[in-house]
């Protein structure tokens, strides 16, 4: 390839891809919204929306594989992506920053408050009368009923070792593609989204245990708030990585991928790592303080 | 460099624009998309700027004229929403797209598929956002900063307002990668990141805001959506959430948000006081650590929007000091602007002027900034009209001015043609005159007891009122100046490719029009000519 | 040039303020931390106007002397690290000068122990509700009906025929003068808040939660305010009156209301 980045950048042609994004986007938002309003078409609407962003995302990356395997991209065109990618896991987790900065407010801050800490005595006294801030608490109105906490053992534990384990195995199959042992790849990759797939398999498998046995809901106030809003877009954040791991994997099975072009295998494996340190501190905060 | 590449150049990149609405609808060359950003946003500013007209007209006497109080409050939510994600901030990401890549010497943004998408998402969420003013229950009305309960009182508009938020975000989110991409990986080799101009570096910084806070407000509105339809209790008490937790997720996003609308009008001003002063730019490298500064301060002020909600002592202190030190790297930047026109030999064409009352106004727009962070005056000041004139004078005769300037300065490098310069100087006396007239007495009014979001107002208000009212209406008709000097602008002189005189800049090195493709391959580079700082 | 246009600007609104009675500035108000605030504001203001003489002034010289037109030929400096540092330190000082009273101030704000009446105020969509701790007595204070009247889209009704137009309620709260008064503030729905400029008083109103303010009123009177947060269609129609009465007066109000003048009594 271009032995200095700099000679000529490529330019890509104009692709029909975006604008059929931008449709799907539309279809999708008014079927969500039309749904959310009561009316049930809207789901069928929204539907056809997913559908059209599933066929923009492989089409356009289609189209960019292709162009990369026929060897358009020079190593400027390849950092741009890896720095894009970097770039959009940041902005994922300032997306989860958000989510755990409500489950410190609450803990922190809106908790102790409605039990009459720092400057809210008369909160306590003469709205939530005797009520004494706990966590995890379904506030002081008890929104949800009675319930069970979600404890740090058990399944959690067992996704904790799953993720952490498929952050070794996607290491050594990205070491085993740097060195050109494309079977060790394979294997390891593979076991990286079985791993993945296995995680929100047992997520589900805890949802429906909090659901039917635990009385743990969405509706739990704002322990079971932040609890299935964390852990339910970690859960999707999961479930698309290990979509994605898998696709990777498919294209290393294609032969895809050279030991110093794999963007896309990289880009997916901070994905995952990203999504593991996530767990990480969800199991930390979440499941255990 | 392998044949693949040159020949995808050969087939794809050495012609012009393609025919038809294709060559807008799947274009990927930046100057395409920086023209598709600023038309859309000027779109959105008239947009915007009737339903200011509409609110003004209401407020202009006291008394219910034409609107319900109802219909009143969408304006208002709408009028802001629109301006602030609609008008001002593509019209910066439209500079960017234009300029950045003239300014480093690239041959285009870094990812220029993924360009066409950020633009193109943008009529979707704006087309979503208009078309709830005719849903059941009218607009969103419960300000343009969503607070619940409120919020969640809206109508069949309540979800189409947290999802056209939802693209706005990714729209910016994906402009904002872009921009930092193009900036770090395409320069040209002999570009520093501290010789870069500062409208390239107030955008790098700018676009680092962008990425850590709209996901914070697509977060926050999620919570929205959920406690709405989801049973969540994030911002209900009883079940140990609390209101106020929104206005904190909100306004982590929202401080931030407002320099993401001033950064880049720094930029802009920073590039046109030395051109138009024939000296350069002082202390260069001071304006970025001040911008940097400001960036990073902007992060923990953002409850100086919140100082009666009944924050604790603490929070209040901390919040206050904070807010108050972001004068110091501002004044930097004034002081600076000042020390480059200082004996300089100035000129004031259009662009000059502009730039001129954006440094006169926006300080005057930053000194009741600076008021409203002391807390026990605020307590007097917020949510009355004293706020709305702070923010009009920061964002109008600042974000908007820097804007108006930045198309003057950069009009005959993108079509070619000088603008009608008579046409241009009167636009600016008349913007100049009415947007004070509009924004000056709104202080008098907070003073004197006004609250803000209301449709109607004691008597004793009713001067002030009448006055901002005719200003409105005076600044938007003079818009329409600006819209004659756009549409008559193919019938000015040839520009030539250094436009100004002696201009600093690689923009300057490319003929006029710039071509469809320009630098596709990094200009080699006269350090004297192209970088403002290395021109001392 | 623009500072011509803005005096120009002054000119216009001073010329025609001779004949309204128009506030331009923050009322002093009738309290002691009133006072205080106004004093905070004055001082910004004053401090914000000495810079912006200073940097405009500066500026406007340059506009004038240094222009192309009359022959200036551009000088060549590009940087001066002192004039750098003196006016990065200066502004930081500047501004510490002006947090150390604010910070004073914010102080005695917070301090609402040891109140002589106690009121827990409710902010509903779109009244006040009031309710006197100690004295068995609460109300709703709502629009007063000639103001209703003429606000209607179409009322035909001039707004300044109406005496205290939108500032006047049917049930103000009335408070004895001398009195520190808690008011212990909280929302039956949406957020409002709760705000009468000559007390200096503005605190959110906020479902599920308490905020305290107080204020010591000094002169008796009538104080008029409005709703300060955006609270729904007639967020514009909910006023707060606050009447400022002798003691003895205060007291023979209290028994008309119905209300108990032995608890009044036990807390003074
Ligand atoms: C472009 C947008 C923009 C900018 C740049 C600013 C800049 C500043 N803003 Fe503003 N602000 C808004 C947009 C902006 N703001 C908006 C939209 C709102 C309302 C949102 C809503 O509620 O809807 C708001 C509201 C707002 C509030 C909340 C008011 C309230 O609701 O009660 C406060 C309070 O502290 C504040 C403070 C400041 C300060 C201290 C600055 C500083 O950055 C200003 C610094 C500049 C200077 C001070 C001038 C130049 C300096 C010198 C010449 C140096 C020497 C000076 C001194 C030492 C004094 N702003
Ligand atoms: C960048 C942001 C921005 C900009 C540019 C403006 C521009 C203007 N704003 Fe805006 N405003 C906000 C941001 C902005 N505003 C925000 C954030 C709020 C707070 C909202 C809230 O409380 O939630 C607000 C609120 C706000 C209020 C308070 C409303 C209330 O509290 O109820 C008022 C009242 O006067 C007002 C007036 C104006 C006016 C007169 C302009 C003028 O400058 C507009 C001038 C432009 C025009 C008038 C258009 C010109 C063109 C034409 C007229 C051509 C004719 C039309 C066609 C060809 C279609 N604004
Ligand atoms: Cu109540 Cu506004
Ligand atoms: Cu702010």
């Amino acid at each position: 390839m271009a032995s200095h980045a700099h000679d000529k950048y490529y330019v890509p042609h104009g692709s029909p891809w975006p604008i059929v994004g931008s449709i799907g986007l539309l279809i999708l938002m008014v079927g969500v919204s039309t749904w959310l309003n009561g009316a049930d078409i809207g789901f069928y609407v929204m539907m056809a929306g997913v559908l059209t962003i599933i066929g923009m995302v492989t089409g356009w990356f289609g189209t960019v594989i292709g162009e990369n395997q026929s060897g358009m991209f020079n190593a400027q065109v390849d950092k741009s992506f890896r720095m894009g990618m970097f770039w959009f896991i940041f902005s994922e987790v300032m997306f989860f920053a958000a989510f755990f900065g409500a489950l410190f407010y609450a803990r922190n801050m809106s908790i102790p408050w409605l039990g009459g800490e720092s400057n809210n005595f008369f909160t306590n006294a003469l709205l939530w009368t005797g009520w004494e801030s706990t966590w995890p608490t379904n506030g002081p109105a008890g929104v949800g009923g009675e319930f069970e906490k979600m404890g740090p053992f058990g399944l959690p534990l067992i996704n904790t070792a799953l993720l952490l384990t498929s952050s070794v195995t996607i290491t050594i199959a990205h070491h085993a593609l740097l060195a050109g042992h494309r079977g060790i790849l394979k294997t390891f990759l593979a076991m990286t989204f079985i791993l993945g797939f296995i995680f929100v398999f047992l997520q589900g498998e805890e949802y429906i245990e909090a659901y039917q046995h635990m009385n743990l809901k969405l509706t739990t106030g704002i322990y079971g708030s932040t609890f299935f809003m964390l852990t339910g877009f970690h859960g999707m954040h999961v479930t698309l990585g290990a979509i994605m791991l898998l696709v990777i994997w498919l294209r290393v099975m294609k032969g895809h991928f050279t030991a110093d072009k794999h963007f896309a295998f990289e880009a997916v494996a901070w994905y995952w790592h990203f999504v593991d340190v996530v767990w990480v501190g969800l199991y930390v905060f979440v499941y255990w303080m | 460099m392998t044949t693949a590449v040159a020949d995808t150049h050969a087939a794809h990149d050495d012609h012009g624009p393609a025919k038809g609405i294709g060559r807008w609808l799947f274009t990927t060359n930046h100057k395409d998309i920086g023209t598709m950003y600023l038309i859309f946003s000027l779109t959105m500013f008239f947009i915007g700027g009737t339903m200011a007209l509409i609110i003004r007209s209401e407020l202009a006497q006291p008394g219910l004229q034409f609107v319900h109080p109802e219909f009143f409050n969408s304006m208002t939510t709408m009028h802001a929403l629109i301006m602030v994600f609609g008008a001002v901030m593509p019209a910066f990401v439209g500079l960017a797209n234009w300029m950045l890549p003239l300014q480093i010497g690239a041959p285009d943004m870094a990812l220029p598929r993924m360009n066409n998408w950020s633009f193109w998402i943008l009529p979707v969420a704006f087309g979503i956002l208009l078309s709830t003013l005719l849903m059941p229950g009218g607009g969103p009305a419960s300000g343009w900063t969503m607070y619940p309960p409120l919020v969640l009182q809206t109508g069949d508009a309540f979800p189409f307002l947290i999802f056209s938020v939802h693209l706005m975000g990714i729209s910016s989110i994906m402009g904002a990668i872009n921009i930092i991409v193009t900036i770090i990986n395409m320069r040209t080799p002999d570009m520093s990141l501290i010789r870069m101009p500062m409208f390239v570096w107030t955008w790098l910084i700018t676009a680092y805001l962008l990425l850590a806070v709209m996901p914070v407000l697509a977060g926050a509105v999620t919570m929205l959506l959920t406690d709405q339809f989801f049973g969540t209790s994030f911002f209900l008490a009883a079940g140990g959430g609390d209101p106020v937790m929104f206005q904190h997720i909100f306004w982590f996003f929202g401080h931030p948000e407002v320099y993401i609308m001033i950064l880049p009008a720094f930029g802009v001003v920073s590039e046109i006081l030395p051109t138009f002063s024939r000296k350069p730019l002082f202390g260069h490298d001071s304006m970025v650590y001040a911008t940097a500064s400001i960036a990073f301060l902007s992060f923990i002020v953002w409850a100086h929007h919140m100082f009666t909600v009944g924050m604790p002592l603490s929070g209040q202190m901390f919040f206050m000091f904070a807010t108050m030190l972001i004068a110091v790297p501002t004044g930097v930047k004034v002081f600076n602007w000042v020390s480059t026109m200082w004996r300089g030999a100035m000129t004031f064409e259009t662009p000059m002027l502009f730039a001129l009352a954006f440094v006169f106004l926006f300080t005057i727009g930053g000194f009741s900034g600076l008021m409203l962070a002391i807390v026990p005056a605020d307590v007097q000041y917020h949510d009355s009209y004293f706020v709305v004139a702070h923010f009009h004078y920061v964002l109008v005769p600042g974000s908007v001015f820097a804007l108006m300037a930045a198309a003057y300065y950069w009009l005959p490098k993108w079509t070619g043609h000088m603008y009608n310069e008579r046409a241009g100087k009167l636009h600016f006396w008349l913007s100049t005159i009415f947007v004070n007239l509009t924004f000056f007495p709104m202080h008098f009014l907070g003073l004197a007891g006004m609250p803000r979001r209301i449709p109607d107002y004691s008597t004793q208000f009713a001067d002030f009122n009448l006055i901002a009212s005719i200003g409105a209406i005076g600044f938007g008709m003079s818009q329409l100046v600006f819209l004659y000097v756009l549409l008559t602008c193919k019938k000015g002189a040839p520009a030539t490719a250094e436009v100004w005189d002696n201009p600093k800049g690689l923009e300057w090195t490319v003929p006029s029009p710039a071509p469809y493709h320009t630098f596709d391959v990094p200009p080699p580079v006269d350090r004297t000519v192209a970088f403002p700082k290395d021109n001392d | 040039m623009i500072r011509k246009t803005l005096a120009g600007l002054f000119g216009l609104v001073w010329a025609t303020s001779a004949s309204a009675d128009w506030a331009v500035n923050m009322p002093q108000g009738v309290t002691e931390l009133s006072a205080e605030t106004y004093d905070l504001h004055m001082m910004a203001f004053w401090v914000c106007t000495a810079i912006g003489i200073l940097v405009f002034g500066v500026m406007i010289i340059a506009l004038f002397k240094h222009r192309k037109s009359v022959g200036h030929t551009p000088a060549k400096f590009s940087h001066s690290t002192a004039a750098e540092i003196g006016w990065t330190a200066i502004p930081v000082l500047i501004l510490i000068v002006m947090a150390v009273p604010a910070a004073e101030t914010m102080i005695k704000i917070e301090d609402t122990r040891n109140p002589d009446v106690s009121i827990v105020v409710t902010g509903y969509q779109w009244k006040w509700h009031y309710k006197y701790q100690d004295q068995d007595l609460a109300f709703y204070s709502t629009l007063a009906r000639p103001s209703l009247e003429a606000r209607q889209l179409g009322s035909a009704i001039d707004p300044f025929a109406v005496d205290n137009y939108l500032l006047d309620v049917d049930n103000p709260l009335v408070v004895p003068v001398g009195a520190k008064v808690r008011i212990l503030l909280t929302s039956n729905d949406v957020l409002h808040a709760w705000w009468i400029p000559e007390l200096a008083i503005k605190k959110d109103a906020i479902p599920g939660i308490i905020n305290e303010v107080w204020f010591r009123a000094e002169q008796v009177g009538t104080y008029r305010g409005q709703c300060a947060e955006l609270c729904g269609k007639d967020h514009g129609y909910m006023p707060v009156v606050v009447e400022v009465v002798e003691a003895d007066d205060f007291e023979n109000w209290v028994a008309a209301q119905g209300g108990s003048v032995e608890a009044l009594a036990s807390t003074q």
